[in-house]
């Protein structure tokens, strides 16, 4: 007596029906989703190349070196962007500055040392949510730490609360930069580290950073570019809009180019629009400076790890 | 070899932080007093050029003052190299409370001192002297395809604009009978502007009461934009605004019970554009006015010299008539709001001879 499955006929009937290959039919919606795909990064590219023809039409004529080296003026020809175009290097500079080992310091710490209890999960909870509270929020609370219980520290509504306040903005956002960088870097390295006797710190200086610095770099970049772009804190702080004099780090007003360019697209005269669209050039190259560094940065670190 | 490079990468990363450091305490280093303070000397404040004046002057409040502020303090530093003019546009309400903070010696108004902020000041200790120092013309515009709407009754323009009229009057043929059956489509300022404040105050009798359902913007050029778009459109906001787009925009004659006005720096300057014109105002802290450049500053400012600044930014002047009134004001010293306390419909000069 042979023993048969009683199933296994009819199921291997069933499959045979069920089973189309429909390869044409695949095919085709494998070509649909990579046009879609396609049309979804052209749309992007077409909007921004729009952008940037509009601005450099508008702007590039008035773009010149009296542009750059004029302090504010009643007449759009006089007007120039010196002291909002130091005013954001300031910021830059200072942002980057405490952010920076801030952010990565502590989102080594989450990463590598610390161990998953209830702390570092309500750490965690609170750095995420925070990177998505409105920045006039952190304008408030610039204004009220900053500017009023460390006036002695930085002078008042200054140059630097404001890149205090900055930095403040942009750390969660550096924390999960470093912190996804740090985890795409393979666990065997830091075993092997072990494995061969370095501490934890060792293992991390030497193989896990270097391996995430470029990742690290990046989120960085992006935040950094957040930061420089934001107006409404800058408000808040105290920013001018009339500054006739260079701004310097923790004395008198301080202007920004965000603050600038909004005074001049709100003025009547089409001048000063003009004006508005050089500065915004002149914003979107020190953003691409900055790109740049960190790119030239970036592939250093790159290379070195050959 | 490994370990060269990376040390190199440190050492370059280390030096180009220590770098910043060094150019920031540089940058920053020797001061530690807050310019905040009124009385806040900058020694370093070069000295070449006319005028031994020295100081620093820290002005905020209204954007739409804002451009008559930048005028003089460019001017006024041009002749007096030793003083620092800072001009910040927190808006009216913003200004103020910086003013009444001690944090500012000016603060710029669209709109008359509040009971609250007076009231803010006088717990803070600060004492002020209101002073107009401009006019502006808040200019009612059509499109010009528009041939019907070449004057308005302030009646008119509040049956388009009352807070009733939200949802019921969406036609210009509801507004009068004679205007032909056309869609009406409304753009005007947001509701944080001064310009708002004092329109709704004017056609609807109380500030900030407006119908909703109209198209608003913080900016006025996107007003001016939504009503050159568009033929059946009615937008208002400042006579500037208008008059940098003339060739494209029809200003509507108001008239206010008087006669068909219409809105230009001779009707305001007679005071025929009523009561659609309004003044714009500096608040001056008297503390500060003892200190001698903020005191050369606001004489500069209500100086009948400096006038031609005025027009030049897009504004119409006080003219012969109130100048001299406004400067007896800050010659005597005359604390308080007189327009806060002034009666319903008093004319300028009625409030400034009090």
């Amino acid at each position: 007596m042979t023993v048969t499955d009683p199933n296994a006929f009819s199921q291997d009937d069933l499959a045979k029906q069920r089973f189309n290959p429909n390869l044409a039919g695949r095919y085709r919606l494998d070509n649909i989703f990579r046009i879609a795909s396609w049309v979804a990064t052209i749309a992007g590219l077409v909007v921004l190349a729009f952008l940037l023809i509009d601005v450099l039409v508008d702007g590039l004529p008035r773009l010149n070196w009296q542009f750059l080296t004029s302090f504010p003026s009643r007449s759009a020809e006089r007007a120039g962007i010196l002291a909002p175009l130091v005013g954001t290097v300031w910021l830059l500079f200072i942002t980057a500055l405490v952010a920076f080992p801030i952010g990565v310091g502590a989102g080594i710490f989450l990463e590598e040392f610390s161990t998953d209890n209830l702390f570092t999960r309500i750490l965690e909870i609170n750095i995420g949510n925070l990177a998505a509270v409105p920045s006039i929020i952190y304008g408030l609370l610039g204004l009220a730490v900053f500017v009023r219980v460390f006036v002695d520290i930085t002078g008042g509504r200054t140059v630097f609360a404001a890149g205090l306040t900055l930095a403040l903005l942009i750390l969660p956002v550096i924390i999960v930069a470093t912190r996804e960088a740090l985890r795409a870097v393979p666990d065997s390295l830091r075993l092997a580290g072990m494995a061969l006797g370095a501490t934890r710190w060792q293992t991390v200086r030497e193989h896990v950073l270097p391996q995430a610095f470029p990742g690290i770099l990046t989120g960085t970049i992006l935040a950094l570019s957040r930061a420089i772009g934001e107006t409404a804190p800058l408000i808040v702080i105290g920013a001018q809009t009339f500054v006739p004099y260079i701004p310097s780090f923790r004395e008198g007003g301080f202007s920004a180019l965000p603050i600038q360019i909004f005074n001049w697209v709100g003025r009547p005269q089409a001048e000063f629009h003009t004006n508005a669209a050089a500065g915004i050039i002149v914003l979107m190259i020190v953003l691409l400076i900055m790109n740049a560094t960190a790119i030239y940065l970036r592939n250093r670190f790159q290379a070195g790890k050959v | 070899m490994l370990f060269q490079l990376r040390s190199k990468r440190f050492a370059y990363l280390a030096a180009s932080i220590a770098l910043t450091f060094v150019v920031s305490s540089c940058a920053g280093g020797g001061t530690d007093t807050s310019t905040e303070a009124p009385e806040g000397e900058t020694a370093e404040a070069p000295a070449e050029g006319g005028g031994d004046l020295s100081g620093t002057i820290a002005i905020d409040g209204s954007s739409t003052v804002f451009p008559i502020s930048e005028a003089m303090a460019e001017e006024f530093m041009a002749a007096n190299n030793g003083v620092q003019v800072t001009v910040g546009t927190s808006g009216t309400g913003g200004g103020f409370e910086k003013f009444c903070a001690g944090e500012t010696q000016i603060s710029n108004a669209s709109r008359i001192i509040e009971a609250d902020e007076i009231a803010a000041c006088e717990a803070a200790g600060i004492e002020f002297i209101e002073l107009p120092v401009a006019q502006d013309a808040l200019t009612v515009v059509v499109n010009p395809e528009n041939d019907w709407a070449e004057c308005m009754t302030i009646e008119q323009l509040n049956t388009m604009w009352a807070p009733e009229a939200q949802g019921t009057v969406s036609n210009w043929n509801q507004v009068d009978p004679s205007f032909p059956d056309a869609p009406l489509a409304l753009y005007g300022p947001g509701t944080d502007s001064g310009t708002f404040d004092y329109f709704t105050d004017v056609v609807n009798g109380e500030e900030g009461a407006s119908r909703g359902d109209y198209t608003s913007s913080e900016d006025d050029n996107v007003i001016v934009q939504g009503v050159v778009g568009d033929p059946n459109a009615l937008g208002y906001f400042g006579y500037a605004y208008y008059e940098e787009n003339a060739d494209s925009l029809k200003a509507v004659q108001v008239d206010g019970g008087e006669g068909c006005v219409a809105p230009s720096a001779e009707t305001v300057l007679d005071g025929s554009y009523a009561p659609l014109s309004r003044p714009l105002f500096v608040y001056v802290s008297t503390a500060a006015l003892e200190e001698p450049h903020i005191q050369e500053f606001v004489n500069f400012y209500v100086d009948e010299a400096n006038a031609s600044l005025v027009e030049e930014v897009g504004y119409v002047p006080l003219g012969d008539e109130l100048t001299p009134l406004v400067q007896a004001r800050l010659e005597n010293g005359v604390t308080g709001s007189a327009f806060a306390e002034a009666a319903e419909g008093a004319s300028l000069p009625e409030i400034l001879a009090q």
